[in-house]
Order: structure tokens, then C-alpha cells, then sequence
């Protein structure tokens, strides 16, 4: 006589009866999906995205599995094709976590570079603020948007390069962000408006690139020392001479590189400043910290890699409750077990910042801005590693964490201690529109800066 | 003391080294070694340094 063990399927949530499951329900409130499905099913549950499983894992056991597993089980390259669009052919989503350990050594990422990208941040903010007025508004998409493209080309590719990008590199890039519909799982080529603009902002963004590229041609090869990354790729030639790399494939690897860091950045500077807005005596803390840490004349430079408990405390709360990336994925490459459900070869699996970050089990008062939760003892980002995960955890955190706070400290330390600001639209209008994978704030989304008169 | 390190969340950012050089030395590959995992009472603070900073939460120290 034999035993079988049945193979329990992850539960089913409710809905979802159009021809592509749930995947309108994603484009539309894919916060609501993923809570209900918690609520359905459990830590383990699933839903249907254009004709495949989606299993949702939440919670600190399903994730730590997730975060855990290695890429011949959960591989990460294939579950975004919304992104291969923007990135271009030949440039590859992810590498292995031994070769991004590789990438971060030899890369700008690097612990030793960072003293030099804060200064470089500090005077990115510098130079945006000092086209200001004394007073006036700013739309707070635009304004980070556009910072983050200086900040993360100057310090991702090289000073040179920045100084050759204006305002409409961060538009098309803006386009290029905007057309990761979760449509591109039916199709991401499809016909629709966001992925028409995104094409053409490809294109046009190559456009951008290749007058570069003329222009340094003409001006010929910089002093050693100047040289940045652009330089480096087009003096890369074939045995026939002709360059290694072809404009197409420049403006791939340069998009890729600044992509992770952008939106996600440009959001959370954002949403830190309206979240110190909407809490008077936190700003006031964090301003009061910011005036004695600098009280003796310190660069920013020095300061932003040091601890500024209570401004990182506001950041990391914002970041909590308002995660950049709300659900990250994996492709399942073999059978895998969590929690008694079996997840098989080919099915998606997720984990989301946006449930996990909030879950009342772990964080009391789940719904608050509350940046006290991460002061000592209560330390509650370390204390739940599988549930607070705004940077993901485990093997695929975002190697760029410690660089992305090290650069809103520098961006706060230069804006609240020279401006002042105020909302500039009713509290609960600042909302994030969700109707895409890259999550941006909804505009409008106001506010208003006064230059701040030092007593 | 004893310092463990959890390889699966290790991703060779080198801030343990910057913090206690004796203890922690990361490769040009970004392969963290662990130079002394039973490190003497006096570097203790150094090593509770690098427990903290750690950007993956990847060390802790078990004591005795």
C-alpha cells in the first residue's frame, strides 16, 4: 500500500473572473488585491495575472523563504517584462547576487566613493534651489524627479555627463517610468498610450545621447582625470576599430543603471517631506537636530554619512509606509514549499513591501507616522529583517540602500535648513496613482517653499 | 563573544571592515572573511559597531 500526499495548492482569492484574472484589479488598487488576499487566504495565497498563478507570499516566515531562496529556485530576471522595453535588448534586469557583489566592488557604489557623491548631492540641491525665489511653489513629482536624474547621472555615470543633461532627459526618462503598465504581462508591446510614449521616449532619450556623443567626438578625448563613464564606453573599440558599443546599447545600460535608484528616491525624498509636513512636531525635531549637527559649520558631505538619528528615523518611517516598489517578484524555477503550500515550476512569486510593511503584528499602530518605532530599544526595522522591506531583505536587498540614504540625508540637510515649506493642497490629497508597476506620486501634488529667516 | 554571519544576507558592502578592521576583511570580489570570529573582550565595541552598521543586518554576535 502506497501514500500519496496531496499536493495542497496555495488558496485562491476571490474575483478576478475577467479574461485576465485580476490583472485589471492590479492596475487599479493592487494595494486592496494584495490585502485581501492576505486576508482570504493567509500568508501563502494566489491570484491570477493574464493566464498564470501569482502566489503572494506575506508575513515574516513566507518572506524569509522568498528572500532566502536562491536564483535556481526563485529567479528574478524573467518576472518584470514590463521592463525589457525600457531597458533595451542585450541589457540584462539582474545579474547573480555573486556578480552584483562583483558590480557593487568595482562600481560607484562603493563605501569609499560616497563622501564624494554627498558632496556631489549637496550641490545638485544647491544648484536646483538656487533658481528659487524667495518664495513659491514647486510640484513636489517634478521637483524630485528631476533632482534624482542630476544626482543619480552625476554620481552613476560621471560629472561630464551630467553637465551635458537638462530638463528633458528627466522628462523622457519620466515617459519611460510611466510605461510599465502591468499590461506588458498580457502583452508589452501592446497598443496602448503609456507604451507608445515610452517607445518614442526611448528613442528619444538615444536622440539625447548620440548629440552627446557628436559633441564630445568633436571636441575630442578629455584629460584622463575628467573622464567619465560615456568616455570610458565610446573609446571601447572591436579589432576593425568601429566602437564596442552602439548608441542603442549606451542609453540601455545608462537607463538600467539609473532606474533603480530614481523613482524610488525622487518618491521617497517626496513623500518624507510630506510626512514631516502632515507632523509639525517631527519637522520641527528633525530641523532642530539638522541646526546642531551643522551649528559648527560641518559640510554635508561629512554629516550625510553620519547617523542623523531622528531625520533618518522620518525617512525610514515614509519608507515604511509608503514603499517605493509595492510588490516584488520572482519566477519559481522548482518546486518549492512554504508553509504546506506547494508552489511549482513557471508560477510567479510575490512578496510586497506595501502589506509586509504594515502588518499590525509587527508594527503597533500600523497606520501611523511614527518615527520613534525605530529609536532604541524599539529598533523596529532590525528587529523584523522579513517584514520591514522597503529595500527587500536578504539576498536581493537593493544594493544601493545605504547610498539612497546617504543622499536624502543630503537633500534634507540642504532644504530644511534653508527653506521652509508648507502643503499646498488639502492633507489627504497627496496619494500615490498606482495605475502603474512604477509607483508615482499623483500630481498634482504641491507645495510651497519660503526662504527660511534664520533667528 | 562569537561573531556569526548570515551568507545569505552578506552582500560585501564593506561598512563591518571600515568599523573593526581586525575582525572583518571583505575581498576585491566582495567576499566577506571573517579574520577572528572569537575576537577578544576589547574589541567588543568595535564589533557591536559593525553588528549595527551592517546595511543587511547580516552579522550578530553570540556570546559564550
Amino acid at each position: 500500500m502506497t501514500t500519496t500526499t496531496t499536493r495542497r495548492e496555495p488558496p485562491l482569492v476571490s474575483g478576478g473572473t475577467e479574461p485576465h484574472g485580476h490583472l485589471d484589479e492590479l492596475r487599479e488598487d493592487p494595494i486592496g488585491l494584495m490585502w485581501r488576499v492576505r486576508r482570504e487566504c493567509g500568508d501563502v495565497g494566489r491570484f491570477h495575472l493574464a493566464g498564470r498563478d501569482v502566489v503572494l507570499l506575506t508575513g515574516a516566515g513566507a518572506n524569509e523563504v522568498f528572500f532566502r531562496a536562491p536564483e535556481e529556485v526563485l529567479d528574478q530576471a524573467e518576472a518584470y517584462p514590463f521592463m525589457k522595453p525600457i531597458f533595451g535588448e542585450g541589457v540584462v534586469f539582474d545579474a547573480p547576487p555573486e556578480r552584483r557583489r562583483e558590480m557593487l566592488h568595482n562600481q560607484a557604489l562603493r563605501d569609499k566613493f560616497m563622501r564624494g557623491h554627498a558632496s556631489t548631492i549637496a550641490a545638485e540641491v544647491e544648484a536646483m534651489v538656487g533658481q528659487w525665489s524667495d518664495e513659491g511653489t514647486i510640484d513636489l513629482l517634478d521637483f524630485f524627479a528631476e533632482l534624482t536624474i542630476y544626482t543619480s547621472s552625476a554620481c552613476l555615470i560621471g560629472k561630464r555627463f551630467r553637465h551635458q543633461l537638462d530638463r528633458r532627459f528627466a522628462a523622457l526618462y519620466h515617459d519611460l517610468e510611466r510605461g510599465t503598465d502591468a499590461l506588458a504581462y498580457v502583452d508589452p508591446y501592446a497598443d496602448i498610450e503609456s507604451f507608445v510614449r515610452r517607445d518614442a521616449a526611448r528613442l528619444g532619450l538615444v536622440e539625447l545621447v548620440q548629440q552627446i556623443i557628436d559633441r564630445r567626438l568633436q571636441a575630442g578625448a578629455p584629460p584622463e582625470d575628467e573622464r567619465d563613464l560615456l568616455d570610458v564606453l565610446m573609446s571601447i573599440r572591436d579589432e576593425d576599430g568601429s566602437p564596442r558599443f552602439s548608441t542603442d546599447m549606451v542609453t540601455g545600460m545608462f537607463i538600467s543603471m539609473m532606474f533603480a535608484g530614481h523613482h524610488t528616491t525622487s518618491g521617497t525624498a517626496a513623500w518624507t517631506l510630506i510626512e514631516l509636513l502632515r507632523h509639525p512636531e517631527v519637522m520641527e525635531a528633525v530641523v532642530a537636530e539638522l541646526d546642531g549637527l551643522y551649528a559648527q559649520g560641518e559640510e554635508v558631505s561629512y554629516q550625510a554619512l553620519r547617523d542623523i538619528p531622528v531625520l533618518e528615523s522620518a525617512v525610514k518611517e515614509a519608507l515604511r509606509l509608503h514603499p517605493p516598489l509595492i510588490l516584488v517578484l520572482r519566477v519559481a524555477k522548482e518546486p518549492l514549499e512554504v508553509q504546506g503550500f506547494h508552489i511549482l515550476p513557471g508560477q510567479l512569486v510575490g512578496a510586497s513591501p506595501a502589506v509586509s510593511n504594515r502588518l499590525p503584528e509587527d508594527f503597533p499602530r500600523h497606520d501611523e507616522f511614527l518615527p520613534e518605532r525605530y529609536f532604541e530599544p524599539r529598533a523596529e526595522d532590525r528587529a523584523n529583517p522579513w517584514t520591514w522591506i522597503p529595500f527587500g531583505a536578504g539576498r536581493h536587498r537593493c544594493v544601493g540602500a545605504p547610498f539612497a540614504m546617504m543622499q536624502l540625508k543630503a537633500i534634507f540637510s540642504v532644504l530644511l535648513r534653508s527653506w521652509e515649506f508648507a502643503l499646498a493642497q488639502p492633507y489627504d490629497s497627496y496619494r500615490n496613482d498606482h495605475s502603474k508597476m512604477v509607483v508615482q506620486l499623483r500630481q498634482p501634488c504641491a507645495a510651497r517653499y519660503r526662504r527660511r529667516k534664520i533667528p | 563573544m562569537k561573531v556569526i554571519i548570515d551568507r545569505d544576507r552578506c552582500q560585501g558592502h564593506g561598512v563591518c571592515e571600515s568599523e573593526a578592521p581586525e575582525v572583518f576583511s571583505v575581498s576585491k570580489q566582495g567576499v566577506l572573511d571573517i579574520l577572528d570570529d572569537a575576537p577578544a573582550e576589547d574589541l567588543r565595541g568595535q564589533v557591536e559597531q559593525a553588528v549595527r552598521f551592517c546595511p543587511t543586518g547580516a552579522l550578530r554576535i553570540e556570546e559564550d
